[in-house]
């Protein structure tokens, strides 16, 4: 009896707090946002959550939207996918079947962004990421067309890999690169690739080219690998989670070569968890927070203010998607999925706090530029832009 | 030959440390019978654990190791007097499922305090002396020394004291020992502390080593220490000790000869090959049911 007593008490628990999760005025707009909340990035997801409940508050301070005759708020429904595919998955079924979102923003890393996508694009529900640099992301995994529902707020990972093997050979004068990446992720793998085959063709030699598996901890077998190959530099197109640990056991092992990042290195957290080991590298990313616009400025200073942070990439990049997304819903003129689709695939160019994104009929990657950014005592900072 | 002393060190490096958590599995296994999932997860407490101790106590290292396993061994103890012990009769499979279960507990609690991946402060001062092209860093040096001095320790105990030669006898027979006045229950919760305790301590060398923590650490390594302990002979203490060099080897060369993509691969289907001709591991002894 005690017992049943117990299971009852913790089912009723259980029982108020999905209750107390449901709730909302069905009459407003509801976006749905998926982001690494927990998991193994979850700076990612906090920087997206921050962006996204800021855009949100920002939007609705300003009245909301006016369809008619009829006022508008937006609710912001944020979903966990805890660093994983299928819960990306679910969690995209879960806002477009019972949340009934009118569209999605997010999942970030591409790992996760490539499947949500495939369940938004059949569902017919517009997704937004802001941070999946992934070509696939966009495409049909089946004819390689553009998806028709898909859309980013960032540059790919093509242009990504151009811009670092260029600046590589030309502005670093470096011939030799070593590359170590996370073979089981769709990101690393795609940049890494891309990286070999430019540097390649534009009279570089890769020399090593050596792989590990998400969570692997212990570099030590491929690094050594690698300092026999005596490279001029170490491309680690890797997660700021991992950065760190590869470039503390590369120093370990004597290797004192540069080391060159993607934009996955642009999260305060790599700061944190490098301490001076990083300083001096240099790394591509969406936007430089130190040779901000006015507009995006603006952006910055709001963003201190209310989180006491800088904003990383992937914050200016989700506050881009909703930025995308609301011009969307203001020319659909309804809350109605297919109208805010058809509307934002007619934006022609959008400048956003990331930069001027400029969209091509039909597909759903803007054309942008990049910055290199170079780690300077413990700070990004502004070191190159990349034109498109 | 300069290449190869090199990843022979970093063999020994991984090798010590999946030697030092294959310990606490095969602990329990032999006084159990029982395979404890939950180990893996004690590690990654201890590693835990030695982040906020150096973060917060500011301690220096040998204490910090000290209250690491004292630590991580009483969560153990106290995991095995709650969820084990009521269960030492029930069905193997049903404490095997309530080990994954702690496991999955410890994982989640962790990451419900606090998602992000945690960077363990230097507690030593790391050199890296190179010696002819050989890099040896002074953690290394430290890894591995302290991981053979704890086994060497265990090794006296279970073979020298008292205690040990109880320990061994409840794992011939389960049964007949408390008649003879040995204090089962005693015995038990020394086994698990002792066998987390030293989960812990590599659960500490691992942050050490590889600083950046997070609360999903614990399930690959455990794993591979687990499946060291199988290599070894589950049961066998001295087995597991050889069984984690023997996968720390297999991993780091087959990652230094041949391309790094089929570490994984090739490292298993070698243990897998060995299985075939010794099913009970390398010391393991064939142990026939009791009817």
């Amino acid at each position: 009896m005690k017992k049943l007593y117990i299971l009852f008490t913790v089912l009723s628990f259980f029982a108020f707090l999905i209750l107390g999760c449901g709730g909302g005025d069905s009459s407003n707009i509801k976006v749905g946002l998926i982001a690494e909340l927990t998991g193994d990035i979850p700076a990612v997801g906090a920087s997206c959550k921050n962006a996204a409940q800021m855009a949100v508050e920002e939007i609705n301070d300003a009245g909301g939207f006016q369809f008619g005759e009829k006022k508008y708020k937006v609710d912001l429904i944020i979903e966990d996918n805890a660093g994983k595919a299928d819960q990306s998955v679910s969690a995209a079924q879960k806002l477009i079947t019972q949340k009934k979102v009118v569209a999605i923003v997010g999942p970030n890393a591409s790992r996760y962004a490539l499947p949500a996508a495939e369940i938004a694009e059949s569902s017919k529900v517009v997704l937004i990421t802001p941070w999946s640099t992934a070509p696939k992301a966009t495409l049909d995994s089946k004819t390689g067309a553009s998806k028709k529902y898909v859309f980013r707020s960032c540059f790919i990972d093509p242009f990504q890999g151009r811009v670092l093997a260029k600046f590589t050979l030309e502005n670093l004068k470096f011939k030799k690169a070593a590359v170590l990446y996370d073979v089981a992720s769709e990101y690393n793998k795609g940049i890494a690739e891309i990286f070999k085959e430019v540097f390649e063709k534009n009279g570089g030699k890769v020399v090593a080219f050596e792989t590990y598996t998400t969570n692997d901890k212990d570099f030590s077998s491929q690094l050594t690998k690698i300092k026999r190959a005596t490279p001029q530099i170490i491309f680690l197109p890797n997660y700021y989670s991992e950065v760190p640990l590869q470039i503390q056991q590369a120093k370990r092992l004597g290797i004192n070569v540069p080391f060159i990042g993607s934009d996955s290195w642009g999260s305060e957290e790599l700061l944190k968890l490098c301490g001076n080991d990083c300083n001096d590298y240099y790394f591509s990313a969406h936007y430089a927070a130190d040779a901000a616009t006015p507009a995006t400025k603006k952006f910055i200073d709001n963003y201190k203010a209310k989180y006491g942070s800088t904003p990383d990439d992937v914050a200016a990049l989700t506050y881009d998607s909703f930025g995308l997304l609301w011009q969307a819903l203001k020319s659909a003129g309804k809350n109605d999925r297919q109208a805010v689709r058809d509307a934002l695939a007619k934006i022609p160019q959008y400048d956003g706090v990331t930069g001027t994104m400029q969209f091509k009929e039909g597909s759903g990657d803007p054309i942008k530029s990049a910055v290199i950014l170079k780690i300077i005592d413990g700070k990004f900072t502004w070191f190159a832009n990349a034109k498109p | 030959m300069v290449y190869i002393f090199q990843q022979a060190l970093n063999a020994l490096q991984l090798g010590s440390i999946y030697a030092l958590i294959a310990l606490g599995y095969t602990m329990v296994y032999g006084i159990l019978t029982m395979i404890n999932f939950a180990h893996g997860d004690l590690f990654m407490i201890g590693a835990f654990f030695c982040f906020l101790i150096a973060f917060y106590l500011k301690l220096s290292f040998v204490p910090t190791l000290l209250l690491t396993m004292i630590g991580v061994a009483f969560l153990g103890v106290v995991i095995e007097r709650l969820a084990y012990k009521p269960l030492r009769n029930a069905p193997r499979v049903s404490a095997i499922i309530t080990a994954l279960g702690v496991g999955l507990f410890l994982e989640n609690f962790t990451l419900a305090l606090n998602p992000y991946p945690q960077h363990v402060p230097a507690l030593i001062t790391d050199q890296t002396w190179t010696i002819g092209n050989v890099s040896i860093s002074s953690l290394q040096i430290i890894i591995i020394v302290l991981s053979l001095f704890l086994m060497l320790i265990l090794d006296f105990i279970v073979q020298r004291t008292k205690a040990g030669m109880a320990m061994r006898a409840i794992s011939w027979d389960k049964s007949i020992v408390p008649l003879m006045g040995v204090p089962v229950n005693k015995i038990i919760s020394l086994t698990f502390a002792i066998g987390t305790g030293l989960g812990g301590a590599a659960g500490m060398m691992y942050g050490l080593a590889y600083p950046v923590i997070d609360p999903y650490m614990g399930i690959m390594i455990g794993w591979k220490a687990f499946i060291s302990a199988v290599i070894g002979g589950i049961g066998n203490i001295r087995g597991a000790m050889i069984g984690g060099f023997i996968l720390g080897s297999v991993e780091i060369m087959v990652a230094a000869f041949l391309p790094s993509t089929y570490r994984d691969f090739v490292a298993f289907t070698l243990l897998l090959i060995l299985l075939i001709f010794r099913p009970y591991g390398i010391l393991g002894k064939p142990n026939p049911q009791k009817v």
